[in-house]
């Protein structure tokens, strides 16, 4: 594993441009990039989300979840704290616990039963003596230096996050503090309740999609749904939050006030003069969500993680590379503890618009394998992200492509490519 | 009057007739007004997890669905086919019954090849009007946790 900086597996004969603009496409479709990525990024110094606290409720709860392709297994012990630790089994490398989310006094593996607690201590190893003395393990064996391997964890706003790096920065400077306070936004001090889980596989490498979450210039463009239902509120503000080092964004729109106060559609909150209408227009029947003019806040955590507000429609996003050109993306859909009969309906009716079926995000899981097929045979061609110049920095306008350019840097230099000398 | 075997099944032969073969605008007419349709998985049913991938308490918004996926979303063309195990019919009376059954959906998309999209059942309530089958309730609980790339069409 990486001693101190740098990365685990530095691609350093792969060159990768100067500047932020170009993506090399095999970025996408190389199985050697693929590999070094579960090195350089899955095991190196970046947190990744496991789950929500509010999902291991109870001592005994756990949660079997992955870092990249890592298996890795959540769990609440008996005092109160949780714990999470590589999900293999000591012996001879099966999982611990299959089951997603699951409850156990204790794991114990199906193969040839060890047995492990839930800090994941191997506590136990069947017939350790042999039987009548013959057999069994030898007398110098340790099961204390067996243990699967702990992960550094840390718990932002409810949001668990692991790491299996030593080297992660604490969770605070890794994250910084605006990306913080929208988090805190969105979940400080509420109690969230799992409303659905659903899993939609991707034909696409995974950072296909964490480009397409980035990306505030094509949200408009690709999702029509507002758009053709005359649904877009008038005189939104807005921006986008690029972290300082560029791996984590906030992309934002509020409804605004004064502007609307101005202008004679105070009572009227949306165009009509569309050609569609909703039979059912109760679908963007909204509240503050949480008291503030903010309809909707896309949040990600580099490298796989997104928290979503899209109107009421609360959902935090994993996203799990499975192979070079397939990606697991599990949607976790949110509530909270105090929400209202009336505000419960309204998430119901607002779970359509996001989602594997979502009216706003089903074409993102396809415009990634129409990327991943298009640049089929263009291996040694470059991606253009220039919209809104060549920087990774926070802007007031949506029509950027900065946090694209930041995932980039973060990216690049975690795996160690060379980067070309400036001509 | 024909048995709620005989009209369920008309009911199911016509509603997936419509989606597959179209017009796709008729599929909301096999719900009565006040409807509930919702498409989930077998974890999340299993679990009592209320959110669906599609949710629908009402056929205005199964009729949204449809001027949606055909006026506002972006995909590829793709088109299902259906095949619909024998309805098990868990109850019934003169006004309605309550029915499970099991489906397995086919999906071609693009010029791309026939491919399994969704196994699972369909738990249901009818209401039994003019000698129709109507549907009050449909909760499509699919077998597993995963779609694959989208849900357009519905289920
Ligand atoms: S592999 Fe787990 S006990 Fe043998
Ligand atoms: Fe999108």
């Amino acid at each position: 594993m990486s001693e101190g900086s740098g990365p685990a597996t530095a691609m350093v004969d792969r060159t990768w441009p100067q500047s932020l603009t170009e993506v090399p496409y095999w970025v996408f479709q190389d199985e050697e990039v693929y590999k070094a990525e579960q090195e350089n990024i899955f095991h190196g110094p970046f947190w990744s989300y496991l789950c929500l606290e509010a999902e291991l409720a109870e001592p005994g709860d756990f949660c079997a979840t992955f870092i990249g392709g890592q298996p890795v297994l959540v769990t609440r012990d008996h005092d109160g704290e949780i714990y999470a630790f590589e999900n293999r089994c000591a012996h001879r490398g099966a999982l611990i616990a299959m089951e997603h989310y699951g409850h156990a006094k204790d794991f114990t593996c199906v193969y040839h039963a060890w047995t492990y607690n839930l800090q994941g201590d191997l506590t136990g190893v069947a017939f350790e003596e042999g039987i009548n003395g013959k057999g069994g393990m030898g007398k110098d064996f340790c099961k204390a230096a067996h243990s699967p391997r702990r992960l550094r964890l840390a718990n932002v706003h409810g949001l668990i996050f692991g790491s299996l790096n030593n080297d992660v920065p604490p969770i605070e400077e890794y994250l910084g503090q605006e990306i913080l306070e929208r988090i805190e936004r969105v979940l400080g001090g509420r109690k969230p309740v799992v409303l659905g889980r659903f899993t939609q596989t991707l034909p696409n490498n995974w950072k296909l999609y964490m480009e397409n979450v980035k990306d505030s210039y094509h949200a408009s463009i690709l999702h029509l749904f507002f758009t053709t239902f005359g649904l877009n509120k008038l005189n939104q503000k807005g921006g986008i939050i690029v972290s300082e080092n560029g791996g984590h964004h906030v992309s934002w729109s509020a409804i605004n006030r004064e502007a609307e106060a101005a202008s004679h559609y105070k009572d009227q909150k949306i165009r009509s003069d569309s050609e569609y209408q909703l039979e059912d227009p109760s679908l963007v029947d909204s509240f503050s969500e949480v008291g503030d003019d903010i309809t909707l806040q896309i949040l990600s955590v580099y490298p796989g993680f997104v928290l979503q507000q899209i109107q009421n429609s609360i959902a935090v996003r994993q996203v799990l590379p499975t192979g070079v050109d397939t990606t697991n993306l599990n949607w976790t859909y949110l509530g909270f503890e105090d929400d209202s009969e009336e505000q419960q309906l309204i998430r119901m009716k607002q779970s359509n618009l996001v989602g594997p079926a979502g009216y706003v995000s089903m074409e993102d899981g396809a415009i990634g394998g129409f990327v991943q097929r298009g640049i089929a045979g263009a291996s040694n061609e470059f991606a253009t992200v220039q919209m809104g110049g060549d920087q990774a920095i926070s802007s007031e306008s949506r029509v950027t492509e900065a946090s694209i350019r930041g995932f980039w840097k973060v990216y690049r230099e975690a795996m160690g490519f060379s980067i070309e000398e400036e001509a | 009057m024909m048995d709620a075997l005989n009209l369920i099944s008309r009911t199911q032969g016509y509603y997936v007739r419509a989606i597959d073969n179209g017009p796709i605008e008729e599929w909301p007419e096999f719900f009565t007004d006040d409807a509930f349709y919702k498409v989930t998985t077998a974890d999340n049913y299993n679990r009592g997890l209320p959110a669906g991938i599609i949710w629908a308490n009402n056929k205005a918004m199964l009729k949204d669905r449809v001027s949606a996926l055909k006026e506002a979303n972006i995909y590829e063309p793709h088109a299902y086919r259906h095949m619909l195990g024998q309805p098990a019919i868990l109850e019934e009376d003169g006004a309605g019954a309550t029915s499970e059954t099991s489906f397995v959906v086919l999906r071609v998309t693009g010029n791309g090849p026939t491919e399994v999209f969704a196994s699972g059942r369909y738990l249901d309530e009818y209401i039994f009007t003019d000698g129709k089958a109507l549907l009050k309730v449909r909760t499509v609980v699919c077998d597993s946790s995963r779609t694959d790339t989208l849900l357009v069409l519905p289920l």
